[in-house]
């Protein structure tokens, strides 16, 4: 994986004694809170219900045993012994001092991490597949392309006032596990004719008005990558509306302009950069490339002793096909039934952070869908593995069923919520874990959002559920057939919204359409395309 | 009645007007009738208190501060998912009303 | 003759150039493209920056007005007259606080006018914050790819 080199040390310290500056500055009355706020959102804290939220970057999802247990430690000195892994692959922080921001942003950098721009109007922390460099199915590990993306987002000096905060996701393979046309501009790397290029779509998004990103070009030669994206920023900073912060989002001015207007406008742009030389070197992806290079994997066991029902069933579930056929990437579930999806006490975190060192050679991913990733496990190792996630409560075998909910902070720690996620993700999980029903459902996922800006990315869901504020007390919207896959679309809404009990009766109400009407090898989704949202409504609401 | 609200400029934790100063507990709030905007101006100003706001809240028979709106009585207790975590309060009959 | 903003120039706190300031108040974008003689213009947020290039040559001073700090389309303006060549001042105007200077001086501003006064030893701080860059802009400045890659 990536290592900073002198440089990138020194900008992250920099960064550090900036912030500490600034925080300074804040205490000693120097800045007020409205200039101030935009720099510590830029350094990812939030003033939120009950403290300071910080928000730490873990760029493309990858970190490796010894950042870890930074974060564990943080939980512990910091905070209050957990962190919230999230849907864009960061850790939050949720009972953080101002005074101690610095402090931490300081112990972070000793491990090469830090929370530059995970928050504020600016580039944020670029997400990738989570599978990336373990995948079978990937033209080429996307990570160089995110890094390389990482160093021309971070403090660029045109892009730091943006109408609104600006998310890029980079993947490499057809399947889509980073939500990537979700995002303001999604990317994907591939290969024409031996040569590799980038595939760029823009103005995708949830939030209030959710919009899956049209493809703006289909190829953009590598060295001119850094090129091209500079030229989108562009238009969208001149030209993205700043009159209403609703309407601010790149996808708004993508679906004002049209794609075509907008193409057409990149295009000038991306030719004038082209000829003011803006792209880094091109031995410079060349170096970062040369950091992702294969671990040594060595042949061994490709089968394994299914005897132990459980065991089975959690390699059926929470193992991915890993391009070296003795490995496989296990897939550590931050859901277990009835818990707080994403959340992980200090222990856990070190529990896990040793089983990368064992037995993954020292790597670890944050997933979308906030659990954590064994990348490379060989498969003769799988049982121990197993054991020990079993051991820490980390062994849920769960993954991309309906108790692999992703819930947003919701009320109980967001001060932009409407209404509370967490307790329906936990009584929701809780119930079909209970009576058995989560295998016989198979692949749902459940995405659960207290509020319309939608980071529990609820219009992505098989089944979505949005809760809003109905004259002073929680009321959940349902929707059906979103996907954030590579078979992308947006869930629409069933009808009028229930209270928190009838909202998980209605649940399990649609999931009872789906088994009476599916066939055979249909998913949820698979079913709601087919038979469309009448059978449910009828369910739902019907006499 | 209407108490004022804010959090900590430091600590970020969540303070309520008690008539003289800024209290980690709810119950100690006090009525600030017309005075609310005066006092949020002067205790802002100050740095004693980050981003206040004034809310309604109603006196229950035990004598505890309730705030109106389901927002304002999460940040009066914590999160209701983890109430290990709750600010410590006399009152004990919290989580009943919160939601 | 109305075309000016009303206004003496700003007051200037900081000035990274050796040459005489402009002496006089600068025009709107509209007037400057009507008025041959201008020599000064000020730049909003709305204004596209493009629309001088014609007028480069005569220009010796570009204001661009922030009038809120967080509107950042000035970063554009000023990096676009850059890279059409034009080497006269840009001067940040209006709300420039500390912690804009360096990526406005990354930008190509050469001079500012905060609306309010900085303090002199935090902007000192604020202009000094990067010793290396990762992006190339207006500056100039070889980034840390270039340095990595130096033969």
């Amino acid at each position: 994986m990536y290592r900073y080199d002198s440089y990138d040390q020194a900008m992250v310290d920099a960064r550090v004694e900036e912030f500490r500056d600034q925080a300074r500055r804040r205490l000693e009355g120097k800045l007020t809170e409205d200039q101030f706020k935009p720099l510590r959102l830029m350094n990812g804290l939030y003033l939120q219900l009950h403290a300071y939220m910080l928000r730490v970057a873990i760029p493309y999802g990858t970190l490796d045993s010894r950042q870890m247990l930074m974060l564990a430690d943080i939980a512990e000195k910091y905070d209050r012994g957990y962190g919230h892994f999230t849907t864009r692959q960061n850790i939050q922080y949720n009972w953080i001092k101002l005074e101690d921001a610095a402090d931490i942003l300081a112990d972070l950098a000793t491990v090469e991490m830090h929370a530059i721009q995970t928050s504020g109007n600016c580039i944020r922390n670029i997400s990738s597949d989570h599978f990336a460099g373990a995948a079978a199915d990937e033209v080429v590990d996307p990570r160089p392309y995110a890094e390389l993306m990482r160093q021309w987002s971070s403090f660029h000096p045109e892009f730091t006032y943006l109408p609104r905060k600006f998310k890029i996701a980079v993947i490499a393979s057809e399947k889509d596990r980073a939500a990537m046309r979700l995002h303001d501009i999604g990317v994907r790397i591939v290969k024409r004719d031996g040569e590799i290029g980038a595939q760029f779509y823009a103005g995708g998004g949830m939030g209030r008005t959710p919009m899956i990103a049209p493809l703006i070009r289909d190829f953009v030669p590598i060295d001119q990558f850094i090129t091209y994206a500079e030229a989108c920023l562009r238009v969208y900073n001149r030209y993205g509306r700043r009159d209403n912060k609703y309407k601010a989002r790149i996808k708004i001015l993508v679906h004002e302009l049209g794609a075509a207007e907008y193409i057409r406008q990149v295009e000038e742009e991306f030719a004038h950069l082209l000829s003011v030389g803006v792209e880094p070197p091109r031995e410079e992806l060349a170096r970062i490339a040369a950091h992702f290079a294969d671990p040594a994997f060595v042949d061994g066991p490709k089968t394994l002793d299914r005897s132990d029902p459980d065991f089975a069933l959690w390699v059926d579930r929470n193992t991915h096909r890993h391009k070296h056929d003795a490995y496989v990437s296990a897939v550590i579930s931050l859901k277990p039934a009835g818990g707080i999806p994403g959340d992980a006490t200090a222990e856990q975190m070190r529990v896990v952070a040793k089983l990368a060192k064992d037995y993954s050679f020292d790597e670890l991913r944050v997933m979308h869908t906030q659990n954590l990733l064994l990348p490379h496990v060989a498969i003769r190792d799988l049982h121990a593995v197993w054991s020990a996630l079993d051991a820490a409560g980390l062994g849920a075998p769960n993954m991309d069923t309906i108790e692999d909910i992703i819930a947003c902070p919701g009320l109980d720690y967001c001060s932009l919520a409407n209404a509370r996620s967490i307790p329906l993700a936990q009584r929701i999980s809780e119930r079909f874990a209970e009576t058995g029903r989560t295998e016989v459902v198979g692949e749902l996922k459940l995405k659960i959002s207290g509020c319309i800006n939608a980071c529990g990315h609820h219009h992505a869901g098989h089944i979505g559920i949005l809760g809003v504020d109905k004259k002073g007390t929680e009321n959940y919207q349902l929707s059906l057939g979103g996907s954030e896959a590579e078979d992308v679309s947006l869930a629409k809404i069933t009808g009028p919204g229930f209270d928190e009990d009838g909202v998980i009766a209605a649940v399990e109400k649609v999931t009872d359409v789906y088994l009476a009407a599916r066939t055979e090898g249909e998913r949820f989704l698979d079913t709601y395309r087919r038979i469309g949202m009448e059978p449910f409504k009828e369910a739902l609401y019907g006499q | 009645m209407k108490i004022l609200t804010g959090n900590d400029l430091r600590s970020g934790a969540v303070t309520w007007w008690n008539g003289s100063g800024w209290s980690l507990f709810v119950d100690d709030a006090v009525d600030v009738g017309e005075e609310a905007e005066e006092i949020l101006a002067r205790e802002e100003a100050a740095r004693r208190v980050n981003v206040p706001y004034a809310i309604e809240a109603s006196i229950d028979a035990a004598g505890h501060v309730r705030p109106a709106h389901i927002k304002d009585r999460v940040r009066a207790l914590g999160p209701t998912v983890r109430r290990d975590l709750a600010v410590p309060t006399a009152d004990k009959t919290g989580w009943d009303w919160v939601i | 003759m109305g075309n000016d903003l009303g206004q003496s120039p700003d007051e200037v706190q900081f000035r990274f150039r050796d040459d005489e300031p402009v002496d006089h108040a600068a025009v709107t974008v509209d007037s400057c493209c009507d008025q041959t003689n201008a020599t000064a213009v000020r730049i909003e947020p709305g204004d596209d920056a493009r629309v001088l290039l014609p007028f480069l040559d005569r220009l010796a001073l570009v204001e661009v007005n922030f009038p809120v700090f967080g509107d950042g389309r000035g970063y554009s303006s000023a990096r676009i007259l850059r890279e059409a060549g034009y080497t006269g001042e840009l001067r940040a105007v209006g709300a420039v606080l500390i912690d804009q200077l360096s990526h406005m001086r990354r930008c190509g501003f050469d001079s500012f006018a905060p609306d309010k006064r900085l303090d002199e030893e935090d902007a000192a701080r604020a202009f000094a914050t990067w010793e290396n860059v990762y992006q190339r802009a207006a500056d100039a400045r070889a980034t840390i790819a270039d340095k990595r890659h130096e033969a």
